[in-house]
């Protein structure tokens, strides 16, 4: 293994610019050249790697302000003890792998994280275990850095003494992979932030949002699950984004969203699974995204879809047993529903082209009963309902004329 | 012996009996007589339990009637008109009835040639005549040799050779020491049969008493014209 | 064992009318094709439930009348023997009860079983049945009731059912969402469902809603709905309700049945 990680790091040298010299090696370790991080760093020259050996370091404010590769070996523990930031990296070039951070310091008025990365590029954070620290990764201001293969986690209670698993401000070009974060208040927390690349990422169980973001343009999301967090998904004040092959799953409660909306515009959002939620997706002032190939199944309601929203398109999806598949708070409807699976759809297909002939009508009566009168709830799946579903749906008077599918499949969209 | 004490009963505003007081004797057969709507058939119920009286008591055997049953256990009962499950058979009913007593008859195969049912057995109440059934409940009333026979009209509806043998077999049933209650308005059937004559007008007891007497007082041969004179003579009044 | 003898011949004679079996067929065939199409999780016991609750208490209580006319010359028969009124009674009721009971439960138990939806959502599927047999006990013993309190006049005992299972399927809910609809500015949720569960078909249908459809209860509505019928409270509370709506029919007819002059 050390043979290995010398043959690496020789290796690296080796391609590194000429300006360098080969880099050096120092062990930190109880009984090495030296037994705290923080010295060890002071002597380090920059584009040195400093190897930790197994142990606990309880150290905190460790300031990083040169290029360094830092790499714990067994076990590692920097212990902040509760008290400020625990690594805190000033300088480009920083790698860190392999090590634990726990317990940085806790606040009302200062954001203390785990790692702090100010102002920094070409960092790298890869296979890091962070435990119950307040924030876990920070970056301010950051740009051209990866986050990858780390483990988050806290054991947060309430909103307001817990801070954000992995929390971007004011940074670019990002790429998060394969992270995990757990007991957070928000998984994922971007602000100000572009060209954010976030795939195949785990959050669940935070207190607040599994990912909030907002004034993020141009960020891509792809193969993320975001699973039984406090108030689900919530996205805002943000256009150009890719949301695809994610799944929003088990968000219950009386303000969880699958995925919220607000003030999103001309994004896409396709081939993702939401699966058991209050509301699975709902949208407010949003305009001219793509909605494609989704699959809404067993939620409270699929769409929330609010008035303030138009030229979104709604194509391909499956609704699947969804108690309501569409509600909205309005009769106008300025947004369009075509071609998509409806479980509920009770019509026909008599020339066999796959499409169902009489136009589908996903909003139930019902449902806008309850929008204005919750309480009525409580005379879900009665007789009265359905008689009153089944007559309205023949005469429609209440509901939004226009929100229609005109052509819905006849079979479920693989 | 059944004993009667002031027993009332009103079906809504119409009073069927009206304060009744009477003894039916043991060893004896009592016939009441009276016209349509008199009450004798109330009071037959009222006697097994099926209508339950608003005043007065009964008591047959020395216990009195208030919600028991298991005093019906000595009385074989043949209501006026058989009605009958009619899914049963006339031998699955003999043994559903057997089953429901937890009792085995004295000679229910003796009683069911006597009426000449041997064909009917197997056949559904459904599909059997008016007679028939008739008969059927003839032999459920007698089947346990019950110390009390109350036969309501047993002879309605009986073609004339089993009438004749119906009869015989309620006198020999006499005879053999049982107590037999009927109704009947066919006055030669009462002569034939019973020591005891119940005259029941209007839910009242016009006459109680033997026979006999009943012909002397009114020097009259036959009791239709005694009975006849009776019913005159409540009117003239 | 008289009861035993008298049980014996009803389900016999009920056998024998094919109807029953007939009953749980249709509870069979409607299971078997909604979890094979609707797959075995709770989306398909919801429809089966919804089925429920829309045939038990119908069938129920019409048949529950029918049944003691039907049973006139039967029990007059029995009364005339040694047997009290009460073990005829009980031996009447169970006799068509039990035979209701079991058609119900066989036919949505058996495709639940071989379907394998027992193991996976056991509680679910139990709790279906349960209340199954709860209701067909409660809206049987209602007929009774109507049967006996009417028990001369057959239209009379049939429109009071038909209008009974209508008012308790259908009219009830309206009232609710009526009252809703005109004191829905007020925090009204406690007595909306208090209201809700005074009506047997309703606190059903609630129960089940509770047990698969938790997502549809959104909002603040749902949290104290689900919070009520969580709770122990809500729980004895509601079993209490299905109690009494099972044992006050059952005994005014026993009452009834007591003073009844044959």
């Amino acid at each position: 293994m050390w043979a290995k990680v010398k043959c690496c790091l020789f290796l690296v040298a080796l391609i590194l610019p000429g300006q360098y010299t080969i880099a050096r090696q120092i062990v930190v370790s109880q009984n090495g050249e030296t037994g705290s991080l923080r010295e060890a760093i002071r002597m380090a020259e920059p584009h040195d790697s400093l190897i930790i050996k197994e142990g606990h370091y309880p150290e905190h404010d460790v300031v990083i302000d040169k290029p360094l590769t830092i790499i714990g070996e067994g076990k590692v523990v920097i212990d902040g003890e509760g008290k400020g930031f625990v690594l805190i990296i000033r300088s480009d070039s920083v790698a860190i792998k392999n090590l634990e951070v726990h317990r940085s310091g806790r606040s009302f008025i200062e954001d203390y994280a785990g790692i702090l990365v100010e102002k920094s590029s070409d960092v790298v954070l890869e296979q890091l275990t962070l435990t119950d620290n307040f924030f876990g990764i920070y970056l301010s201001a950051a740009s051209d850095t990866q986050l990858t293969g780390n483990t988050i986690t806290a054991s947060g209670t309430r909103e307001t003494s817990s801070g954000n698993g992995i929390h971007l401000w004011y940074s670019k070009n990002i790429t998060i992979t394969n992270n995990r974060v757990e007991g957070h208040r928000d998984g994922f927390y971007f602000e100000f932030v572009e060209d954010v690349y976030l795939t195949g990422n785990l959050s669940k169980h935070n207190l607040r949002y599994g990912l909030h973001f907002m004034f993020s343009d141009r960020c891509a999301y792809e193969h993320n699950v975001f699973q039984s967090n406090g108030a689900g998904v919530a996205v805002m004040y943000t256009k150009n984004v890719e949301i695809k092959h994610n799944h929003f799953e088990d968000n219950w409660g009386s303000a969880s969203y699958g995925l919220l909306l607000k003030e999103i515009n001309n994004s896409r959002i396709e081939n993702n699974a939401f699966i058991n939620n209050s509301i699975a997706m709902y949208v407010e002032a949003s305009s001219r995204n793509r909605i494609y190939r989704n699959t809404f199944s067993q939620n409270g309601s699929g769409v929330k879809l609010m008035a303030n929203s138009t030229d979104n398109t709604f194509t391909e999806n499956n609704f699947l047993s969804n108690t309501f598949e569409v509600t909205t708070n309005s009769r106008q409807n300025f947004n369009e529903f075509n071609k998509n699976y409806w479980s509920q759809y009770e019509g026909y297909d008599l020339d066999r082209d796959g499409l169902g002939d009489i136009p589908h009508r996903p909003v139930r009566l019902f449902a806008l009963v309850t929008e204005r009168h919750p309480q009525a709830l409580i005379l879900l799946r009665s007789l009265l309902v359905g008689i009153m579903d089944a007559a309205e749906r023949f005469i429609p008077i209440m509901t939004p004329e226009t929100l229609v599918d005109l052509q819905p499949k006849m079979r479920q969209i693989q | 012996m059944i004993r009667i004490d002031g027993l009332s009963k009103k079906f809504g505003a119409r009073t069927v009996l009206d304060h009744i007081t009477l003894r039916i004797p043991a060893g004896q057969a009592t016939g009441i007589v009276g016209p349509n709507g008199s009450g004798k058939t109330t009071m037959i119920k009222t006697i097994l339990g099926l209508v339950r009286p608003d005043e007065g008591t009964v008591t047959v055997n020395g216990s009195t009637l208030n919600g028991h049953w298991d005093y019906r256990r000595d009385i074989g009962y043949m209501p006026q008109t058989g009605r009958y499950p009619e899914n049963m058979t006339v031998r699955e009913l003999i043994n559903f009835i057997k089953k429901v007593r937890q009792e085995e008859t004295a000679d229910e195969e003796q009683l069911i040639r006597h009426f000449g049912l041997e064909k009917e057995q197997d056949k559904r109440l459904r599909v059997l005549s008016g007679g028939m059934r008739q008969k059927t409940g003839a032999v459920l009333a007698m089947m346990f040799d019950p110390k009390i026979l109350i036969l309501d009209e047993p002879t309605a509806g009986l073609d004339p050779s089993s009438s004749v043998r119906l009869k015989k077999l309620i006198h020999e049933e006499k005879k053999r020491g049982k107590t037999v209650l009927l109704t009947t308005h066919i006055m030669s059937e009462i002569e034939e049969l019973a020591d005891y004559l119940v005259l029941l007008v209007e839910g009242t007891i016009r006459y109680h008493g033997p026979m006999n007497e009943l012909l002397d007082v009114f020097r009259e041969e036959r009791l239709e014209e005694a009975v006849a004179k009776m019913l005159n003579e409540e009117e003239t009044v | 064992m008289k009861a035993t003898t008298i049980l014996t011949y009803q389900w016999k004679d009920l056998l024998r009318g094919r109807w029953i079996i007939g009953y749980g067929m249709v509870f069979l065939l409607f299971t078997d094709v909604l979890i094979r199409f609707g797959g075995g999780g709770p989306r398909a016991l919801l429809s089966i439930s919804n089925i429920m609750l829309l045939f038990i208490p119908l069938v129920s209580m019409i048949y529950g009348v029918l049944f003691l006319y039907q049973s006139r010359e039967f029990t007059e028969l029995l009364l005339a023997q040694p047997t009290d009124r009460k073990t005829l009674f009980w031996g009447l009721f169970g006799g068509l009860a039990v035979p209701l009971s079991l058609a119900f439960a066989g036919g949505v138990g058996l495709p639940l079983l071989y379907m394998g939806v027992l193991f996976s959502n056991g509680s679910e599927a139990l709790m279906l049945l349960v209340l199954g047999i709860a209701l067909t006990l409660l809206f049987t013993g209602l007929g009774f009731m109507l049967g006996l309190r009417f028990f001369d006049d057959r239209i009379r005992g049939f429109g009071f059912a038909l209008i009974s299972w209508l008012f308790l399927a259908v009219l009830y809910d309206g009232i609710i969402m009526a009252v809703v609809f005109l004191l829905g500015d007020y925090p009204l949720e406690k007595p909306i469902l208090i209201l809700s569960m005074l009506n047997p078909i309703d606190l059903a249908r609630i129960i089940i809603l509770l047990k698969f459809d938790i997502s549809a209860l959104m909002g603040y509505t749902g949290a104290v709905f689900s919070r009520f019928f969580s709770g122990a409270v809500g729980i004895s509370i509601s079993a209490s309700v299905i109690m009494l709506w099972i044992g006050a029919p059952l005994w005014h007819s026993v009452n009834l049945f007591n003073k009844k002059d044959f």
